[in-house]
């Protein structure tokens, strides 16, 4: 069986909580030993020195596109931004053409990773029917296809009587309910966050509080089924609040933010540019803080791309015509560092965690952790690289990011998966 | 100014002040007659109306022809937007036809600045949606200044959905460079806290009684149903709260100015009486349309 030392890097491990200068050996798809030295005659090396050396990190929600718009993005498409991303597990959102609210397209979409993608791909099913809100996805069906959640993701369960059925049956097939929480009279005809920029600008506001009233029902709903629940990219001060009282009262609730939401606000959102549009839409200087300090504080247990593409023409249009969203898949882990790593506000450790066990914890993945007998799923960072990223270079289908053009400091340098070098950064 | 004119939050007082300066010259002189330009000769200029208009396109087709240059109107209705083109493409082909300004109503906001960074065709913003209408602000402060030395320390009251109109945005950025005490007033769904914070000099009194006490200038605005997507105030009773009665002007200093965009909706936002009165001014605005968009075509092509 091939033979791969990743030797000299930094192995950050959050599972054992190791960090230190270590070789990793590789034999075929596993990780066959991680220790301070290894010397094998006939293994081929990578020279990590002065990188960090992380288990393969995970992305609990991106859109693939993939059946039926992939004018947008493709699941090759979508696993090769990954890959440059760092990524080594991507989960995918269920509201493709058709949606998967079934047995057959959840199997069509891992079919296609396996041909595909170059990075493992979990599908997410529907939670209803179409993702329409009304009659419950056949869940225990999509359990044994192999979806690793229930979404509705773009779609809020407005129902809450809906709500509260599917996380009983969630519950009862093991699966964690990822919520897209929108409170859809709140948010109607909005563009972008409610506030002083929205008024400024003549556009149509996206309050917080309609995202605030969908989190507080469904903690309660949680308390009432006890069902695993996850606030997918959540954007305001109050929601942060709640997840947190929610979490302190031993509730199985857990939550993700984005690079985006992290980085920008709705003033420096560039008016009218629908590459800072997306839902939740880009928030206050307040909400922005406060997620900051959840990730600082351990509330926040994963960060999530939103990966969404849209082609350069849906996104050339009057603002209110643009559809929502943003790819994200290569800046992630820039803009973390960026944001909370170089400020000091969260160790590399806590760092490591947020792409890796706490996104793995989420929906019970057994990923996440560098240590023998596992996959053999590897990211490798620069955390002192100095790029720019440049969206035409992106391997996305899709260009609509905010941050073209803007320079970091830190990135993910190679991606491993089952012990393949499955992309590697060739520009500074 | 060879960009064009987008709006007013982002235009400098003194091009303002040139603007307004150089409208006196293109009002109608004491007989009523009006002098002859040509400053516009051989110039074409695009009035792109995708939205209903009736005086401000009026206006601007008045305004260059009196300067001498050609004004070519292209509506929504029966132009390739109605058949499926979208907006980037029928700009880049009007602006392939080489136009020297493209004026353009449009009921998206930011629709002229999204095109502006696509295109090289100087664009004037003739209404975007809730946004901004820059050259009804100028009517609006050329038409306060016919009858007041100055704007500096006026009180004018704005009153009506805020929110939806795009005459207050541009009002309110324009009377705030020039330090007018501005109250907002309506129902309080339609005047949202968050725009006492778009310029300095504004706050909002709910009370009409109150917001209109020792005004200088009184402006209404119109009822927009068709911009309200759902029942956002009970409209029966819009006019008892927020309609402008011959009594309310008593409130207000005796040389009040009261004004309007138009078109009225007389009963719903303003009383007959009132907007026949004496203190009304709504057909000098009209007048002043004019002169004004001469003056804002003038820079921009000139």
């Amino acid at each position: 069986m091939a033979k791969l030392i990743i030797k000299n890097g930094r192995v950050i491990d959050p599972a054992t909580q190791r960090d230190e200068t270590a070789d990793v050996l590789i034999e075929g798809f596993h990780i066959q030993a991680v220790e301070p030295k290894i010397e094998l005659e006939g293994a081929r090396v990578y020279d990590a020195a002065g990188k960090i050396v992380a288990p393969g990190f995970i992305d609990l929600h991106v859109h693939l596109r993939e059946p039926g718009l992939t004018h947008a993005e493709t699941i090759e498409t979508g696993a090769r931004a990954a890959a440059a991303g760092g990524f080594t597990r991507v989960c995918c959102m269920p509201n493709t053409q058709p949606v998967n609210d079934s047995a057959t397209v959840t199997g069509y979409i891992l079919e296609k990773a396996r041909q595909s993608a170059v990075v493992k791909v979990h599908p997410i099913g529907a939670i209803t029917q179409g993702s329409k809100g009304e009659e419950l996805a056949p869940i225990g069906t999509l359990k044994e296809a192999g979806v690793v959640a229930i979404s509705d993701d773009g779609m809020p369960v407005m129902n809450a009587r809906v709500m509260r059925r599917a996380m009983e049956l969630a519950r009862s097939f093991g699966l964690t309910v990822v919520q897209h929480c929108e409170d859809l009279h709140l948010s109607s005809g909005g563009d972008m966050h409610e506030g002083v920029a929205s008024c400024r600008r003549g556009l149509r506001g996206i309050p917080a509080c309609s995202e605030d009233v969908m989190v507080a029902r469904d903690l309660l709903l949680t308390e009432v089924t006890g069902a695993r629940y996850h606030v997918a990219h959540l954007s305001t001060k109050n929601s942060m609040a709640m997840v947190a009282f929610a979490k302190s009262r031993g509730l199985p609730v857990s939550c993700e933010v984005t690079p985006h939401h992290l980085a920008l606000t709705d003033e420096e959102a560039a008016a009218y540019d629908s590459n800072f549009k997306m839902k939740p839409p880009l928030r206050g200087r307040e909400d922005v803080e406060a997620l900051l300090e959840g990730v600082a504080d351990g509330t926040v247990d994963a960060i999530a791309t939103d990966h969404a593409p849209h082609t350069g023409y849906q996104k050339m249009q009057e603002f209110e015509r643009c559809p929502f969203g943003v790819i994200g898949l290569e800046t992630a882990v820039a803009v973390v560092f960026d944001r909370l790593v170089h400020p000091g506000r969260i160790t590399m450790m806590r760092f490591v965690e947020l792409f890796t066990t706490g996104p793995a914890r989420v929906f019970g993945l057994e990923a996440g952790r560098l240590a023998p007998g596992e996959a053999a799923d590897v990211t490798i960072l620069d955390p002192e690289l100095e790029w720019t990223f440049d969206v035409n270079r992106s391997y996305s289908k899709s260009k609509n990011s905010p941050f073209h053009g803007r320079r970091f400091r830190g990135a993910p340098v190679a991606t491993f998966v089952d012990g393949q070098l499955v992309w590697e950064r060739k520009d500074g | 100014m060879v960009q064009g004119l987008l709006g007013i939050e982002e235009l400098p007082r003194r091009e303002i002040e040139a603007i307004l300066d150089r409208a006196k010259d293109f009002q109608p002189a004491g007989d009523g007659s009006f002098a002859q330009f040509d400053h516009l000769r051989g110039k074409t200029v695009v009035l792109l109306f995708l939205e209903p208009s009736t005086r401000t396109r009026t206006s601007f087709e008045i305004a260059a022809r009196r300067l001498g240059g050609d004004a070519i109107l292209i509506s929504g209705t029966g132009s390739s937007l109605s058949k499926g083109e979208s907006l980037v493409d029928t700009l880049n082909t009007l602006a392939a036809m080489r136009p020297d300004a493209i004026v353009m109503r449009h009921r998206a906001s930011g629709a002229p600045h999204f095109l502006a960074r696509h295109l090289k065709t100087p664009i004037i913003n003739a209404g975007d949606g809730t946004h901004e209408h820059p050259t009804q602000a100028l009517l609006d402060a050329r038409t306060i200044l016919d009858h007041k030395p100055s704007l500096e320390g006026l009180r004018v009251a704005i009153i009506g959905d805020i929110e939806h109109s795009r005459v207050a945005r541009s009002n309110i950025y324009l009377l705030s460079k020039f330090g007018v005490d501005i109250v907002l007033c309506g129902p309080a769904p339609l005047v949202p806290r968050e725009l006492a914070e778009i310029a300095p000099g504004v706050s909002i009194e709910y009370d009409m009684r109150k917001a209109i006490r020792g005004c200088d200038v009184i402006m209404m605005l119109r009822v927009q149903l068709e911009r309200q997507h759902e029942p956002d105030f009970p409209r029966g009773e819009y006019f008892s709260f927020y309609g402008l009665a011959p009594e309310h002007i008593e409130l207000a200093k005796p040389d009040v100015l009261v004004m309007h965009p138009g078109p009225i909706n007389r009963g719903r936002e303003i009383s007959s009486e009132v907007a026949d009165s004496q203190r009304s001014v709504i057909l000098n605005q009209v007048e002043n349309g004019v002169a004004v968009r001469m003056a804002v075509l003038e820079r921009v092509l000139g």
